[in-house]
């Protein structure tokens, strides 16, 4: 019967866009992290931020662990604060932990590099919402010619 | 165009308004309508008024262009009326609300010029549409149902055939053996002889005659075609002039004397009804200047 | 000059009023109670002739601009010495912008046309009229089964010219360009993400379906019953909904990744 042909045809069609959907989900896609999966979120003041965005990467030894989800400036002198919002597969960071703003080759995206802190028993480890303290700014080529300039001029 | 006046033997004018309680043998009813094209731009009828007799053939004639399709649509309230109202056993088809409309619409069915059979679906499919969305009826009955509707147009064997395969009076046929296989009561025929050789015009005559004899079915057939219709119709109405001119039984307007009624049953090209579109005289468009001796007017 | 004025007043005092009857048919098409037995059936047909039938243009059309994406992609990255961030070009511009939208274009050039001639060729046959005539609701039988087709079955199809086009990006990068496999696939999969790329995308691409069908049902339902009253209502799909889907895609980029 020909309608059970369009029936077959209709169905194979949707399969198609199904495994279609599942490739691009799972092959194409970042599924390791992903939002909707459990996440908590830190905070860090720096002095400049350089080109870091929101949805930037935070890496641990150049694996990513979160991302960036907010900057805003805050207090009285406007300083740049980023949310990092960060997998609950990694919640084992110390408050000597820091971080600072990279760049992923020489004309590469800025990322967030976060280097784990010592741990004993003084000191306590990173919680929701908690800030970390050592934070270190982008470099900012002009500023650096500038020191080097300045620096040249002492000589 | 002259004013029809005066005594016309044997025949009802229909110039004033009758305004009379619906009568139990008349099925249709339409009373002072007017209608209008693209919002009054195009007047197409005023204040006609017709009364179609239950279980007769009624025939509606007129030139072409008069709108008498589009009384068709006014009637299965297609389209809605400025003034006026249209009553189909007893409902008034511009007042009812949609779904008391379809329900009605189950009770009457329309011919169209061109059969509009349904192109993706063979015949039996056609005619098998109606029954299928309308009654719960199972397959068996239904195929029944398609057999005999098809038996009375002779086409049983052409069932599997798609639309595409089917002659123009093949395809009127199976057209109407749609429009009757919800037993309607009923048919609206549009122009149904038109563009059909005389064999299968003859057979379309014969099988609106015995439609109606047979299943007592109200007919109202439109068209121009003169000398086929007056062999089978009980009532006439000749519209012209945006409304209905002439009335009565075959007999009788052949006995008129009414010229607009003579020049239509005669086909003589000009008379009361212009064989030239209105425009201003030729020898003013031609030569830019009026011409008094009588040039104007051809014909 | 006058005369000029009131024939743009017209012209916009149609195309409000061509506005407000797509809307009146829309509403009326998809309002009321559905009837699961009837429609399933016609839904179907119309899945397969809107969807099934345009799956060949779309893999094919997919395979070819993924290739493309690929080689031209190559040249420019590899002047960098970038050429692993092929992955994540190839799938974001699939995803995000051609995927949707070259999808939406060939699905108003295949199947918004046919649709329109179809519909516009059942209104010049009186086909319409005559459901009317026998009680069934044209809006409901034929125009609502037509509109859900379309609006499933495009998402699917982008979905698939996507992930065929990945694969000729792929094609093209890796086995023919050298491109590590490796580093192909992990870079795109750290820059690709569910909601932010292949969710939008589908967004985009449901919003384009809407549009397309709505803009191809209305023009076959509301055309002029000639045959030259078909032909330019069909080529006035192509063209109003090619046009609406790029100005759209514009709108919604601005939105989601703006």
């Amino acid at each position: 019967m020909e309608s059970r042909n369009t029936q077959l045809a209709v169905g194979f069609f949707v399969i198609i866009g199904v495994l279609a959907l599942l490739f691009l989900g799972l092959r194409a896609a970042n599924t390791s992290f992903s939002a909707n999966g459990e996440t908590y979120k830190l905070y860090a003041k720096f002095d400049n931020i350089g080109g870091l965005k929101e949805r930037s990467p935070v890496k641990v030894g150049g694996v990513v662990v979160g991302r960036v989800s907010n900057i805003t400036l805050d207090g009285e002198y406007y300083e740049p604060l980023v949310e990092m919002t960060i997998s609950k597969k990694y919640d084992e960071f110390s408050n000597t932990s820091s971080v600072s703003v990279l760049t992923s080759g020489l004309l590469g995206e800025q990322y967030i590099g976060l280097s784990p802190g010592f741990i004993d028993d003084t000191v306590e480890m990173l919680d929701d919402g908690d800030y970390i303290q050592d934070t270190k700014s982008a470099l900012v080529l002009e500023d650096l010619i500038g020191q080097f300039l300045f620096s040249q001029g002492n000589d | 165009m002259p004013s029809f006046s005066g005594k016309l033997g044997g025949l009802k004018r229909k110039e004033e308004p009758v305004m009379t309680s619906a009568n139990a043998d008349d099925l249709v009813v339409i009373e002072n309508l007017d209608f209008a094209h693209n919002y009054g731009a195009k007047e197409v009828f005023n204040g006609l008024n017709m009364k179609i007799p239950r279980g007769k053939i009624t025939a509606v004639m007129g030139p072409s262009g008069i709108g008498k399709t589009t009384l068709l649509r006014l009637i299965g309230g297609q389209l809605k009326p400025q003034k006026g109202s249209i009553k189909f056993a007893g409902h008034n088809i511009p007042e009812l609300s949609r779904s008391d409309l379809y329900e009605q619409r189950k009770r009457m069915s329309m011919l169209f010029q061109s059969g509009a059979l349904f192109t993706d679906l063979s015949v039996f499919d056609n005619i098998a549409f109606p029954l299928r969305e309308h009654s719960d009826l199972s397959e068996e009955i239904i195929e029944t149902i398609v057999l005999l509707k098809l038996e009375a147009v002779g086409l049983r064997g052409a069932r599997h055939l798609m639309p595409a395969e089917l002659s123009g009076g093949m395809s009127r046929r199976a057209a109407l053996a749609r429009a009757i296989a919800l037993d309607p009561e009923l048919i609206m025929y549009d122009e149904p002889f038109a563009g059909q050789d005389p064999i299968s015009m003859g057979v379309i005559v014969k099988l609106i005659k015995s439609l109606n004899s047979s299943l007592g079915i109200t007919s109202v057939v439109v068209t121009h075609d003169v000398a086929e219709v007056l062999t089978i119709a009980d009532q006439v109405f000749i519209v012209a002039d945006q409304k209905v001119v002439a009335s009565g039984s075959p007999e009788e307007l052949k006995q008129s004397d009414d010229p607009l009624v003579q020049q239509f049953l005669e086909g003589e090209a000009d008379g009361p009804v212009a064989f030239h579109y209105k425009a201003p005289s030729l020898a003013k468009e031609v030569l830019g200047k009026d011409i008094n001796e009588g040039e104007g007017h051809a014909g | 000059m006058l005369d000029k004025v009131a024939a743009l007043g017209k012209t916009v005092l149609d195309n409000i009023a061509g506005a407000g009857k797509a809307m009146v048919m829309l509403v009326r098409a998809l309002i009321g109670k559905p009837q699961l037995r009837k429609s399933w059936p016609l839904l179907m047909q119309q899945m397969y002739s809107v969807g099934v039938l345009s799956l060949i243009i779309i893999i094919i059309s997919g395979l070819f601009i993924g290739m493309v994406l690929g080689l031209q992609g190559y040249k420019i990255l590899v002047d960098f010495g970038a050429e692993q961030s092929l992955g994540p070009m190839v799938a974001l511009s699939l995803l995000r912008e051609l995927g949707p939208v070259v999808t939406a274009l060939l699905f108003a050039g295949r199947a918004g046309s046919a649709l329109t001639a179809e519909i516009g060729l059942m209104k010049a046959t009186e086909q319409l009229s005559s459901l009317e005539m026998m009680a069934v609701d044209p809006l409901r039988r034929v125009i609502s089964p037509r509109f859900w087709a379309g609006f499933y079955s495009m998402p699917l199809l982008a979905l698939i010219f996507s992930a065929v086009g990945i694969y000729g990006g792929y094609l093209v990068g890796v086995r023919w360009l050298g491109v590590d496999e490796g580093a192909f696939w992990s870079v795109m999969q750290s820059n690709v993400e569910w909601g932010q790329d292949i969710l939008n995308g589908i967004i985009k691409s449901l919003v384009f379906a809407f549009v397309v069908t709505w803009i191809a049902l209305h023009k076959g339902y509301h055309c002029v019953p000639t045959s030259v009253g078909i032909s330019r209502a069909t080529t006035s799909t192509v063209v109003t909904a090619s046009l609406a889907v790029l100005g759209l895609d514009f709108v919604l980029t601005a939105l989601m990744f703006g």
